[in-house]
């Protein structure tokens, strides 16, 4: 068991797991993390089972000082994080002691950063899920974003941190994060109230995340989708990634802390497969949609999920790995490019 | 309704399960029998689902279930919906304080309907309402069958904040709010219930397809109930409703 004080909050920081989607048929919003992979990612290097609650960070990270040892790691967008001022790398299990403090810059590229750590956030759960879901204010810390001079609790489990090995992704594994985003989708559930020409402009358009785009969904500019006669059903249930288009034409894609139900159309759905790269997505950022089918987007969120179940034997230890061998000339330094670290030797010829 | 429910494809791991395009009590005991048949089932690819007024959207886990395979299977239990037996829904007994502090706005209900109280309050009473569908916030009934007599139009400025557990009425609708929230309805009441709980085991206790029945309380019962809720001693009232009393 160990704390961590807040020292800076970030802009929008907060304790996120899965979410409760087995509420929705209550009212109660979903919540989760907006990027699964990750989150995934992030958990596993610190030895924690996939689903377990880290903490999510828009844009700006937040300042952390550890009350004692705790083994992390950092995913998701691009930053440069320090620990004590010196820069660390992301996608890679980290050490941390009493008194250490983790800051980030800004994120150079992407939207959301993840810090997993070992033994989990110590935070209620809440309607089966540690989720923080700020409309209806349960879940995470007192069901609010982390505040200046907060306290967590860590590792409730009880995980002996010190014996903990670390490790680090290899770099294949690791997302690359374009502002260009291609988003496979599956057309429906009310795709038949769009006329042809609606479905056209929706394939073939260009879209821009506007700055209207939060946990709760992505509004986006861009040419009007046309419908068939009117833009209002009887309000139905949401998925995660479903595209909504109101009567003014333009899409919206609802996210994580969506409502359960709603009364527009929505003309398609983003693959499962797809919805961490828009987690990652900012203001700004352009879209342009692909048609797939079902089965094909079924293919592809299984190869993902073979993907993750096979990773934890790809990944690279380094604690063993990190002393340079004594008799190798030259010199060797870390230099880091968007938050991945590179190993580089320099030798005389 | 339709002949035959339509099935909408929702993303790679959902799908909607449509039985109309009207929002009537036929439908919606459509959408119940399908939630109560799918989850008697035990898909072993469900994840969850969401009742609605005309549909029910199915969460599934792909990887255990690809689409054609729960495709196969949700048709084959609405082809069998007929010769099941579901249990009755269930009423949720909601004692309600009517005027004062808690209904501000009875007395424009009352000008508006050109009722008297007493009568706005026995007209608002007197049958169980139909939750057609659970959204907006957590525990929020979207309810159907209000009395024609009482129909009212919305506030013309929403309030920033209504209290938590006030009755209201917006057009044709009838409802309560679980939590605070702003909002333009006609408060005409508030119950000491907790709707919601998120502390308590269920923290929602009624269900899409389940009725609402609003009790008139006095003052001093208002109070007592207050108290009891507060105490987690409060026993609510939901039990099975009586064989054809809901049609």
């Amino acid at each position: 068991m160990s704390r961590l004080k807040v020292v800076t909050p970030g802009l929008l920081t907060t304790a996120q797991d899965v979410g409760r989607p087995k509420f929705q048929q209550s009212g109660m919003g979903v919540s989760g993390v907006m990027d699964r992979y990750s989150q995934r990612c992030a958990n596993l290097l610190v030895g924690n089972a996939p689903d377990e609650a880290v903490l999510e960070a828009t844009l700006l990270g937040p300042a952390l000082e550890f009350r004692g040892e705790s083994v992390i790691a950092i995913t998701g967008g691009a930053v440069q994080p320090q620990l004590n001022g010196q820069p660390v790398a992301m996608w890679q299990s980290l050490r941390v002691k009493q008194g250490d403090i983790l800051s980030f810059t800004m994120l150079q590229k992407g939207c959301r950063l993840y810090i997993a750590f070992a033994g989990g956030i110590d935070v209620p759960v809440v309607m089966g899920s540690k989720s923080t879901n700020l409309k209806a204010r349960v879940g995470g810390l007192d069901g609010r974003a982390l505040r200046k001079d907060d306290e967590l609790s860590l590792n409730a489990a009880g995980v002996d941190v010190s014996k903990l090995p670390l490790y680090r992704l290899p770099q294949e594994l690791i997302p690359e994060l374009r502002s260009e985003l291609e988003l496979r989708v599956v057309l429906g559930p009310q795709d038949d109230a769009f006329t042809r020409q609606g479905l056209d402009t929706f394939l073939s358009g260009v879209y821009t995340v506007t700055q209207e785009s939060d946990r709760m969904g992505y509004r986006l500019e861009g040419e009007a989708i046309e419908h068939r006669q009117g833009s209002d059903i009887i309000s139905d249930g949401i998925v995660m990634g479903a595209v909504q288009v109101p009567g003014n034409g333009k899409p919206i894609i609802l996210l994580a802390d969506r409502q359960t139900t709603g009364g527009y159309t929505k003309i398609a759905t983003v693959i499962s497969a797809d919805l961490p790269k828009l987690g990652q997505a900012r203001p700004g950022d352009q879209i342009r949609f692909r048609e797939i089918s079902v089965q094909e987007a079924q293919s592809c969120l299984n190869a993902m999920e073979r993907q993750i179940a096979t990773m934890q034997q790809q990944l690279i230890a380094v604690e063993s790995a990190a002393p340079p061998p004594p008799d190798e000339p030259g010199r060797r330094f870390v230099v880091w490019v968007d938050g991945q670290s590179f190993d580089v030797s320099v030798q005389e010829l | 309704m339709y002949k035959k429910a339509r099935y909408l494809i929702a993303g790679d791991s959902a799908l909607v399960i449509e039985f109309g395009n009207q929002i009537s009590p036929e439908i919606s005991a459509r959408v119940r029998g399908m939630f109560l048949a799918v989850e008697q089932a035990k898909l072993p690819a469900l994840v969850t689902m969401n009742p609605t007024y005309r549909s029910l959207l199915v969460e599934y886990d792909p990887c255990k279930s690809g689409y054609e395979e729960l495709l196969r299977e949700l048709q084959q239990l609405e082809s069998s919906l007929g010769s099941l037996s579901l249990p009755e829904p269930n009423i949720l007994e909601v004692p309600t304080l009517y005027g004062g502090e808690g209904g501000p706005d009875l007395g424009f209900v009352c000008e508006n309907s050109g009722l008297s109280e007493e009568q706005v309050i026995e007209i608002h009473s007197a049958k169980p309402y139909l939750i057609y569908m659970l959204g907006f916030a957590p525990g929020f009934p979207y309810l159907g069958g209000m009395d024609e007599r009482l129909e009212t139009p919305r506030l013309k400025t929403p309030r920033t904040k209504i209290p938590g557990g006030s009755v209201g009425i917006a057009g044709k609708q009838t409802g309560l709010y679980p939590n605070d929230s702003p909002g333009g309805w006609q408060l005409i009441g508030r119950t000491p219930l907790k709707l919601y709980d998120p502390m308590r085991e269920p923290p929602i206790l009624h269900r899409t397809g389940d009725y609402l029945k609003f009790i008139p309380i006095d003052e001093a019962e208002y109070r007592r109930i207050e108290e009891a809720v507060a105490a987690e001693s409060y026993q609510y009232r939901l039990y099975a409703m009586e064989r054809g009393a809901g049609q």
